[in-house]
């Protein structure tokens, strides 16, 4: 069986109608599950007080607003060599899930950093990144609905994503070589394994990192669905119009 | 009785509370906007279809 057989539209609409069912329960329950967790069942941290419950919004979506960049960044890369236009539609499905993660972490990230900081924004190397990678996402949209030709729509915004894949290597590595700033380095470096999270709170982050993660893919196979049925129904209209 | 369902945040109550209103704000806008989106995209399509396919 070959991955590839899922470029084709309609199969790729038969395996979304049969998978998101799954997607969607799995992905609420873990959200669901982490967030009541960690909000109600976890106790305070002994610096930073009651703000430690904002880490399970925090950091999962600041997770998936770089990882929904680079699964563009992949989907961008297979237009450009293979020309599958599921793969173009999944990343155009994917930008606007990206950019309200972005926001969420940025959003939580400012109530996080004020009574912590004493500011609810600095120009540290990987807040300022980030900022950019949003900036970047609302370019990629508005760039998408510009051109009329899907096509060259597709082409321009994978462009697009490979220049701003840069931000997203920043945002995620910004504190390991550039070693000033206010935000804190990963607490769970998976490299080494070192975390430096106790278990009591790790356990409900994880679960909801999980639960952003699924969810991230429910709405990317849903909505990539949504543009492949708005395609069709254009290339429809655009042939009737003809006859 | 707000009280008696949450927590107590401490002098911190505010920053937490914002963030969960916030983010669960803009998680379930987002949800309810694709769901309204795809149901909609579907209906269009669904619909000429139908109307290609009585043509034909």
């Amino acid at each position: 069986m070959s991955l590839w057989k899922y470029a084709n539209p309609v199969k790729f609409l038969h395996l979304s109608e049969r998978v998101l069912p799954t997607l969607w329960v799995l992905s609420i329950a873990c959200v669901a599950t982490g967030l009541v967790w960690g909000f109600f069942f976890t106790p305070d941290d002994f610096r930073q007080g009651s703000t430690v419950k904002i880490i399970y919004l925090h950091v999962p979506s600041a997770l998936m607003a770089i990882n929904a960049w680079f699964m563009m960044l992949l989907a961008s890369l297979i237009w450009l060599v293979r020309r599958h236009h599921v793969s173009a539609l999944a990343a155009k499905a994917a930008a606007p899930v990206g950019v309200v993660m972005t926001v969420i972490a940025l959003v939580t990230g400012a109530l996080w950093g004020q009574p912590m900081w004493g500011t609810w924004w600095a120009w540290d190397p990987r807040l300022t990144s980030f900022l950019i990678l949003f900036l970047f996402y609302l370019g990629y949209m508005a760039l998408w609905a510009a051109i009329e030709d899907p096509d060259s729509a597709a082409d321009l915004t994978s462009v697009l994503c490979l220049v701003g894949s840069v931000f997203a290597v920043l945002s995620r590595y910004a504190v390991n070589f550039w070693n000033q700033g206010l935000h804190q380095g990963t607490s769970i470096p998976v490299a080494t394994g070192e975390r430096s999270v106790a278990d009591v709170f790790f356990v409900p982050l994880v679960i909801a990192m999980i639960g952003f993660g699924l969810l991230f893919l429910a709405l990317v196979f849903y909505r990539t669905g949504t543009e492949i049925r708005l395609r069709r129904t254009k290339a429809l209209l655009a042939r009737e119009a003809r006859t | 009785m707000m009280s008696a369902i949450l927590p107590d945040l401490g002098k911190y109550a505010m920053p937490v509370l914002a963030s969960y209103g916030s983010g669960l704000i803009l998680l379930i806008g987002l949800v309810c906007v694709s769901v309204w989106q795809g149901r909609k995209a579907k209906a269009a399509l669904d619909a000429v279809e139908s109307k290609d396919q009585s043509d034909a």
